[in-house]
Parts: structure tokens; sequence; C-alpha cells
């Protein structure tokens, strides 16, 4: 293995990853809820969440997990930190398949394998103090720090950049950034190598969000931590990403390096998806042209046949409603999965190549 | 729906079954536990001085012999199909419902029962009528008066109506209205409504008025508690934006919101209540499934006991189905799910 | 930009439309008081919308944001807010009037968007019944009548098939036709005030985008005036012709959104594009976020409001701890509350902070 750059430079060149040792590695995932209707509570259908997902996450890199609500990736996220049983496919982590692993041998794995949730408010316990949520772990897996637990529980505030000496204050005396930085604080604790973050800065306000975007890039170059971040904010998701993948109805539409797919997005979802967000730039108000999707996302408990963004698409054709487009290489590593991708190389498409302008899909 | 309210049905119909094998087993078992024989039993039934043979005789008859299973098969067969009691000189029918067969009063339990029923429905019908009204339109304008004098007074009134024994206010609005001032009934009238509605109602003015006091304080509680939360709801805010009158904003969309608990508890409540007010029924002397089952305990009556039980189980767990059926009227959230 | 229009009634300073405003609304105060001490959720707001045009009014949580949109509509209870200052609606003035002239007011001449419509219809009733309601509070029409205004809206805001959904319930529309329901609802009666708080904020961003462009469209077809309340400064940019910066109950900078986006001038505007990270273009640095977080608005700094998060606050001497800025015309219309002389600022602007975001 190469010794990479700092990480800095490695964010911006996403090609500095390709030779990473893969973290995570998840083939053909697989979650449907059942919904069981009638006198016997047989199973009628299924709430397709999550639909045959492929993807690696290399060590120290930050994938990104975006898409609409209801396109699977929150369960997704509960799958890799298996707080839901995946209903087929398979998950691995450094090599070892954790799929199905019960309770007991998951145990030890909880402590690399770490979740970050969305709410600060709901997600830390109102009755204990900061030293309490943070050295929870530390009872849980039995854990015993170096220089004891308080010693370790001050250094992990100091490390999120909240005063240790608040100790034994309440989550009520913090401010909502504050206490996004406990629940950081408290996943930190048995030293994570991968954290899965589910909307970690979206409850928060623009000026703590930064500072909490920032905190999290910090840890990230100073820990060697791995992030799976969920995000339905796709100007954070930009800033922080390493790889994006792109989720419509449980299923990966596109996945990319974060420049490629920023910057020459392929699948019509994904340039609907960038055209639609608002730009704050009023210069450019009305120089983009948008891309507007009709009607809502259909419903995953019957979602539409071969590509399923068939029904929202302007350019699909017959072949889209009848034969699933598979998930395909088309750049280097650049994944699409559509038969009529936009802006790809010369060959597989009538679009010619080229430095498009992020937000003008005009190139159609 | 539909198959909603079947799986509700069948659920129900299990657990009645539960409760009277646990009520069943509680009063023939626990006697046992303590040292009883089938012939100690039997002699409660023929009296001290019949000889030995006659109890023997007797506690056969009653099946005290037999496992409790198959005395609890005998007894719940008769509740279905209906059964015939071997009295010796002459056998009792016992047609179904069969709740039992009281060897003291010597009758059937289940017509008693249907005897009594009436008036303990009086009694919560009327009851409830009342503490639905005062305890709600209390909650409500404690609640939009929060913080008031009426506020502060209402929630007194509540405490103090929560924690007054009924057996105490019953007695003291009895020896006041009643004795002293002659204005109600005195204790142990009653009328049935076919008779004579007027008096019906004269008669059980008291007791409705004693009892809603218990429950108009606790629904006073449940509503103003309701309300200040649904008050706060973003949709009332909506309501008050559009420009709609307060009053409507109060009623319509405030206290459509607050009704969802009420109508849970008030569910509850009755199917507890007509299973017997006890305490009332005691207080008032009225005639009621309270009081019967009272006189079963003293009596050491296991049939009679059993048999309120019972029907009280199912006025329960009727309520309880009729309650969530009303949940599905009043939210449409539920309906569709 | 039209040069200021001097009326009779002389509006406050401030980007202009042409003629009155339809909203004018003049140090504008709202105090709560609680047990904790008196909070000065807005204290001191003056600001004006003019018909067809769209205010964004920007601020974090806790800015008086919401508050300000409450007044207008005068939605605040009696007894719980001491309110005081001007809010004209088309020359009649909110604070002042009686609550029945206001309940008037409320629906036909300003009617108002929610955050999220799933908490703000209400659950139990139809989407059509809660569209009648709104309409026949203001029109003395039978049911039917009203029931076929509710279909023509549902028509217009962009609902299929609005013959069957009007029988719907809330909970059986998406999210995005939620919204538009809502907005069917807000513009049943015609308002010329249409007041947004935080419209998109649920919604996921393809549907975002729907209801911007329905606002948009819609405040074209009705001419009337739009206030938009967002701390998406994205949403302003999109929509907003002129903007109010809010910072802990006060204006802290307004103008054009053109000159909020591309020459701000005060530090706590700065401070909100910087923590932005940006989608049209990757940053080469970090963001760059405001340190500290909002003030309490029971213990509002001393001052300028924002001084303790300032990083330029020690250039005034004492100056940011001691006295409150007023808010006043940089020129062109452009207000700002800050101590720094207007030409620091925007050398400060031009060599600091523009070139690292």
């Amino acid at each position: 293995m190469t010794v990479t750059d700092p990480s800095g430079a490695a964010r911006a060149e996403g090609a500095g990853t390709a030779e990473r040792r893969e973290l995570l590695k998840v083939t053909g995932l697989v979650k449907h809820f059942p919904i069981r209707k009638g006198l016997l509570q047989k199973q009628v259908a299924a709430v397709q969440a999550v639909d045959g997902l492929d993807f690696t996450v290399r060590e120290g890199e930050t994938l990104s997990l975006v898409g609409e609500s209801g396109c699977g990736k929150s369960t997704t996220g509960r799958l890799i930190t298996r707080l839901e049983e995946p209903t087929a496919g398979k998950i691995e982590f450094e090599d070892r398949d954790i799929t199905h692993l019960k309770d007991g041998p998951m145990r030890p794995l909880r402590r690399d394998i770490q979740m970050i949730f969305q709410d600060p408010y709901s997600s830390l316990n109102p009755r204990h103090t900061v030293g309490k949520i943070v050295s929870a772990p530390f009872h849980l897996q039995d854990v015993k720090p170096e220089g004891g637990v308080k010693k370790a529980v001050q250094d992990l505030l100091e490390l999120v950049g909240l005063n240790p000496e608040h100790y034994n204050r309440y989550p009520h005396e913090f401010s909502g950034g504050q206490r996004q930085r406990i629940g950081i604080a408290r996943t930190l604790a048995l030293k994570p190598r991968l954290i899965v973050a589910d909307e970690p800065v979206s409850a928060l306000d623009v000026s703590i969000q930064a500072q909490v975007v920032n905190l999290l890039e910090d840890l990230q170059d100073e820990l060697n931590l791995t992030y799976v971040m969920i995000a339905h904010d796709l100007s954070v998701v930009r800033h922080v990403s390493d790889r994006v993948a792109v989720m419509y109805l449980g299923k990966i539409v596109e996945i990319a390096d974060r420049d490629p797919l920023y910057e020459r997005p392929m699948h019509p979802y994904t340039v609907a998806l960038m055209s639609a967000v608002p730009i704050p730039d009023t210069k450019r108000r009305h120089e983009r042209e948008r891309i507007r999707l009709q009607g809502d996302v259909p419903s995953p408990i019957n979602p539409p046949p071969a590509c399923r963004f068939h029904t929202r698409c302007w350019k699909a054709q017959d072949i889209c409603k009848t034969q699933e487009p598979p998930l395909v290489e088309l750049a280097p590593r650049h994944q699409v999965a559509c038969h009529f991708p936009e802006n790809a190389p010369a060959g597989t498409s009538d679009t010619p190549s080229g430095d498009v302008p992020p937000a003008d899909p005009g190139s159609r | 729906m539909i198959t909603y309210i079947i799986r509700r049905l069948v659920a129900a119909i299990v657990l009645l079954f539960v409760v009277s094998a646990i009520t069943f087993s509680i009063f023939y078992l626990v006697p046992r536990l303590a040292g009883a024989t089938p012939e100690s039993l039997a002699t409660r039934y023929v009296g001290r001085a019949a000889d030995v043979e006659t109890v023997e005789l007797t506690a056969e008859r009653l099946g005290f012999y037999d496992p409790i299973w198959v005395q609890y098969g005998n007894w719940a067969k008769g509740v279905v199909v209906g059964t015939t009691y071997d009295m010796g000189a002459q056998d009792v029918e016992c047609p179904a419902p069969c709740l039992g067969y009281s060897f003291i009063t010597r009758q059937a339990v289940f017509p008693e029962l249907m005897d009594r029923a009436p008036v303990t429905f009086a009694l919560a019908i009327g009851a409830s009528i009342l503490w639905l009204i005062t305890g709600v339109s209390i909650g409500v304008l404690s609640a939009l008066k929060r913080g008031s004098f009426f506020d502060r007074f209402a929630m007194i009134f509540a405490l103090a109506g929560v924690s007054m024994p009924i057996f105490w206010t019953g007695l003291m609005a009895l020896a006041f209205f009643s004795y002293k001032f002659n204005i109600t009934a005195p204790g142990g009238s009653y009328t049935p409504f076919t008779q004579n509605p007027a008096a019906w109602a004269y008669d059980l003015l008291l007791p409705w008025i004693t009892l809603s006091l218990l429950f108009s304080a606790q629904y006073a509680r449940l509503t103003r508690a309701g309300m200040l939360e649904t008050m706060n709801e973003d949709y009332v805010r909506t309501a008050r934006a559009k420009g709609l009158v307060e009053k409507r904003v109060v009623v319509k969309h405030g206290l459509r919101g607050a009704l969802t608990p009420i109508v849970t508890i008030f569910g509850l409540d009755f199917g507890l209540l007509i299973g017997g007010a006890v305490l009332t029924e005691r207080v008032f002397s009225l005639n009621g499934l309270g009081n019967y089952a009272v006189q079963g305990i003293f009596a050491n009556d296991l049939p009679k006991i059993l048999g309120v039980t019972l029907l009280a189980a199912v006025f329960v767990v009727m309520a309880n189905l009729i309650v969530d059926i009303l949940y599905a009227v009043v939210d449409p959230r539920v309906r569709t799910r | 930009m039209s040069e200021s229009t001097s009326t009779l009634r002389e509006p406050a300073p401030g980007p202009t439309g042409d003629g009155e405003p339809f909203l004018d609304v003049r140090d504008l105060r709202v105090h709560f008081p609680t047990d904790d001490g008196l909070v000065k959720s807005v204290d001191g707001l003056s600001f004006h919308v003019h018909r067809g045009k769209t205010l964004g009014i920007v601020g974090e949580s806790g800015s008086g944001k919401s508050v300000t949109s409450m007044s207008v509509m005068g939605l605040h209870k009696q007894g719980t807010a001491n309110i005081s200052g001007q809010i004209l609606v088309d020359g009649t003035d909110v604070v002042g009037s009686s609550p029945e002239i206001v309940r008037k007011m409320r629906g036909k001449r300003m009617a108002m968007i929610f955050q999220d419509p799933l908490s703000a219809m209400h659950p139990y009733y139809t989407v059509g019944n809660q569209i009648i309601e709104a309409y026949r509070i203001h029109n003395d029409v039978s049911k039917d009548r009203a029931r076929q205004h509710a279909i023509e809206m549902l028509d217009r805001v962009g609902i299929p098939e609005p013959h069957q959904r009007v029988d719907s319930y809330p909970h059986q529309y998406s999210g995005g036709r939620r919204q538009r329901a809502m907005i069917a609802m807000a513009l049943s009666c015609d308002p010329e005030l249409l007041i947004a708080d935080e419209p998109t904020t649920a919604l996921d961003v393809t549907v975002q985008a729907q209801i911007l462009d329905l606002i948009r469209d819609l405040q074209k077809e009705f001419h009337s005036a739009v206030i938009i309340i967002t701390h998406d400064l994205g949403v302003v940019a999109e929509l907003a012709d002129d903007i109010l910066v809010m910072y802990a109950g006060r204006s802290v900078e307004y103008g054009t959104a053109d000159q909020i986006f591309n020459e701000p001038e005060h530090p706590y505007t700065w401070g909100l594009l910087g923590s932005m990270p940006r989608f049209d273009r990757v940053r080469s640095e970090r963001l760059l976020p405001i340190p500290g977080s909002p003030p309490s608005l029971i213990n509002v700094p001393k001052g300028c409001a924002f001084n303790p998060r300032c990083r330029f606050a020690d250039l005034n001497g004492d100056l940011s701890t001691t006295e409150r800025p007023e808010l006043v015309d940089a020129g062109h219309n452009h207000l700002v509350a800050c101590h720094l002389p207007p030409a620091k600022r925007r050398e400060l602007w031009r060599d600091e902070i523009q070139p690292k975001l």
C-alpha cells in the first residue's frame, strides 16, 4: 500500500484514494419490509426499501449516499451498522462477512462501526450528564481507557471542541450544535474505524452546520476515520465527500468520485437532482436551465419495472420500461445505470463529453 | 376494516376465555390451597348439621372431586350450551348462557344478573353523560384561560374530586341533600325507567352527581392537558391564519384533536363502570351488579362472583372494541392504515 | 433600482418599489415576558414590501424571523406578547386594530404557508374541507360553490385529479402535494400578501424546486406581495427581490438581493455566506463558520449584538461593545447596521472575505 498524500490533497484528487484498502464492501444488498394484511396476516407485498446495492468504501474516504426521501439511504445506513437485518446480499467489513452476525459476535465490531444521528435533541438522554453519555460506550463494551474514564471523556470533549469542564452538565444546557458535538464525542469514544453519519448536520443552523462539517473533516484527518455520510443536501455532500452514490427507489443509479459526478453527471436523475438545487448567487438566477421533474417519487411498494426512473425521465424509451439498465462503468470509477446516459464519453451516447457546468444540463 | 373487526372479535373471545379461566382458578383453587377439602366446601351448601354421607354426596354432585380442568370444562360448557344441576330431589335446568347456579340462594346466576343490569346501566349512562359534559367543558375553559383564577380554582376542584373517596362524598351528599334538605331521593330508591321516567331520574340524580363528580374531575384534567397540547399544534395556528373565529378554532380544530385520548379513557371507564359501580351502589343501596358481587363475596357464593366477573370482563372487552372502532371514526389516519 | 419615491407617509428607508408599499413595518418590537426575563424576540425592525415584489427574510433560529411573520398576521395570543410599533397592511395598522378587524384581514388580505404541511393541516379533516372552510370564512357562498372553488384551486396548484383528491385526507398526500394544497388553501381568498415561512425546508430538493416555481408563477398571476422566510440563502437567491438579514431580533443588513449576495457589508452576512458549502463550485478552503452560537434573547450582548462572534469587533475600539449600531444607508438604499466605516467594510469584503468564498 502506498502512503497517501495529506488528506486535503487526497480529497481533491479522487484517484488518490483508489489505492487505499477496502474497509467496507457491500454486494447485492437487499432489504424488504413485509406488508401484512388480512385475518391471517399474510404477507401481501413488501416495501422494497433497498433493492440490490453494490459499493465499496475505502479506508479514510468519505462515501456519501444521496437521494430523496424514500430512496433507501437511511435504511442502507442502518443495514451497514447492522441495526437492521438484511433480506439478502452481503456486507463485508475488513474482508469479514458480517451480514448475519448475531448480537454476540457483532458486539466487538460495534466498536469499529459507529453511527451519528440527525437529531441532537432526541438522541441524547436528557437525564444523563454529558460525562455519563460520552462514557457509556466504555461501560457497554467494558473498556478501561488509559488514565481512567473521566480523563478519557474529557479528552474526547476537548477533541470535539467542547469545554472538558462541562463534564457534569446536562444536554439541555447545550445548544443544538454543541449537542451534536456531544453525540460525536460519544461516537468517537471507542476509536471507531467506520462512522455512518445519518444527516449529521441537517438539523443545525447554517453557521453551526459549518462548524460541525469542519469538525468532522478535522477528525477524519486526525483519526483516519472512514465515513459513510447519508445526506440530502447536495452542497454539503459536495464539500465533504470523496465519492458519491446517488440512490433512487432503493437502487444506486450512479456512483462516482465527487468531482466527475458534480461536473459531468451522467444519469438523468442525477442531472435533474442537481439542476433543482437553488444556488446562492443572484447573477445566475436567469442563466440556469432547469429540469423540472414532474410528479413525485413512486411508491417503493410497487416500484416501476425495469428502470425505476422511467416514469419521470424525459429520455425514457421503450427499452427503459422492459429492461433494467445494469450499473456499468462508463468512465474510470464512474458507474451509471442508464440506457441513455448524459455527458457520457464519446461513442456511448449522442451527447458530447466535455466540461459542462454542473447545474447546466443544456447539453441535451 | 371488516377483517380488522373480525380479528379484534376473535381476540376478544380468546381474551374472555383466558379471563374466565383465571377467575375460575382463583376462586376454585385458592380455597384448596388454604386447606379446604371437597367436603368442607360442600358443607357450605348443605349446612353444618348434615351428616358425612350427605356432605360427600353433595360434593360428588357438585363435582368437587373432579380435577380443576374438568370442573372448568363443565362450567365453560354451561356458559356455551347450558347445563343441568343434579340437586337430588329435582334437577335444575340452567339454559345457556349458564353462568352458574347459586346454591345458597338457589337461583341461577344469569337471570339475576339480567335483573340487576338495568340499574347499573342507568347509573353508568346518566353519570357518564354528566361527567362528559362538565369535565370536558371545565377542561376546555381551563386550558383556554390557563393560569387564570378560573383555571386554578377548577384544578383545585379537580384535585379534590379525584382525592375524595366516593363513599365519603356519597354519604355526605345523602346526609345533606336527601335527609337534611329533602331535595333528593333517599338511599335505596329506584324506579324502573319503563314505569316512571321522571321518578327514575329523580331517584338516580344524587348517585349520578356523586359518581360524575369523581369522573368529571379526572376528565377536566385530561381535557385540559389535551387542549393545552392541541392548541399549540400547527394546524390550530393554520386555522387562525385563515381568519377563523376563535370559537370555531377551539371547537372544530382544537377540541376535535384533543378528543382522541378522551374517547379511549372513556371507553375503559364506562366498561369498568357497567361491570359494577361497587362503591356507589353500596352507598346508595342500589341493587345493581356491583352490589350483587359484594353480596356474593360476603356469602362466599362463588358462582355469583364468577358470573359478575365474567360479565364485567365482557363489558370491558366490548368497550375496548368499540373504542378501537371509534378511533377509526375519529381519526382518518387509523382508517387507512 | 428606482430611487426612493418619497410619499406622505415617508416609508422607512430601504430598497423600494413603485408607489406605496403594501406592507410597511415600522420599528416593530415584540417582547415576551417570561419567568426568566423579558425575551426580546423582535426589537426595532422596519421593512416594507410592494405588491408584485418578494422580500426574503434570512436568519438563524431565534433571530426573530418567524415571530415577525406571526406579528404581521396578528397571530400572537393577546396578553402573551408586548407588541409595539406599526404594521401597516395597505394602510391598516395590525398592531393598533381590534382583534376582530385583524381576524377579518387574515386569510383575505394576508395569508401564510407554513414549514411542515403535515402538521399544519388538520389530520382529521379532508383537504377539501379545509380549503372550503378557508374560502367560506371570507366569502358568503354555498358549500357546493366553495367546493367547486377548492377543486379549481387544487387544479391551479398542480394537483392531478383534483375532483377525487379534494376528498382525501392530508396524510394521503405526498409531502410535495401537501405543500401545494397548503398553498391552495392560503391563496383561496386571493390575498394580496403571502407570507411563506420556510415553505420548502421539509421537502426534497426536486419538490422544493417545483414549489418555488409555483410560488413564483402564482405571484406573477396574482400580483401579490410575498415574504419568504428561510435560513437557506439559495432559496432567497432564487426568489427574492430584496433581502433582510436578521440577527437577534434586529435587521443587520437590508438591501436588494444583488447587494446582499454580491456586495454584502455586514460581517454576519459574510459569516452566513462563508458557512455555506457551495454546490456550484469546489471551495479551495475549509468552510468559514461563525464562531460561537446565537445569543440568548434575554441577555442580548451590549452594543452590537453580534460583537462576541464578530472577527472585526475590535477594529472599532470599544464601540462594538458599548453602542448599538443603527441601521443606516450605506448608499443606494443598502442599509447596514455596523460600526465599521463603509469604506473599511468594502475593503474587507473585497480583500479578505470574497476571495475565500
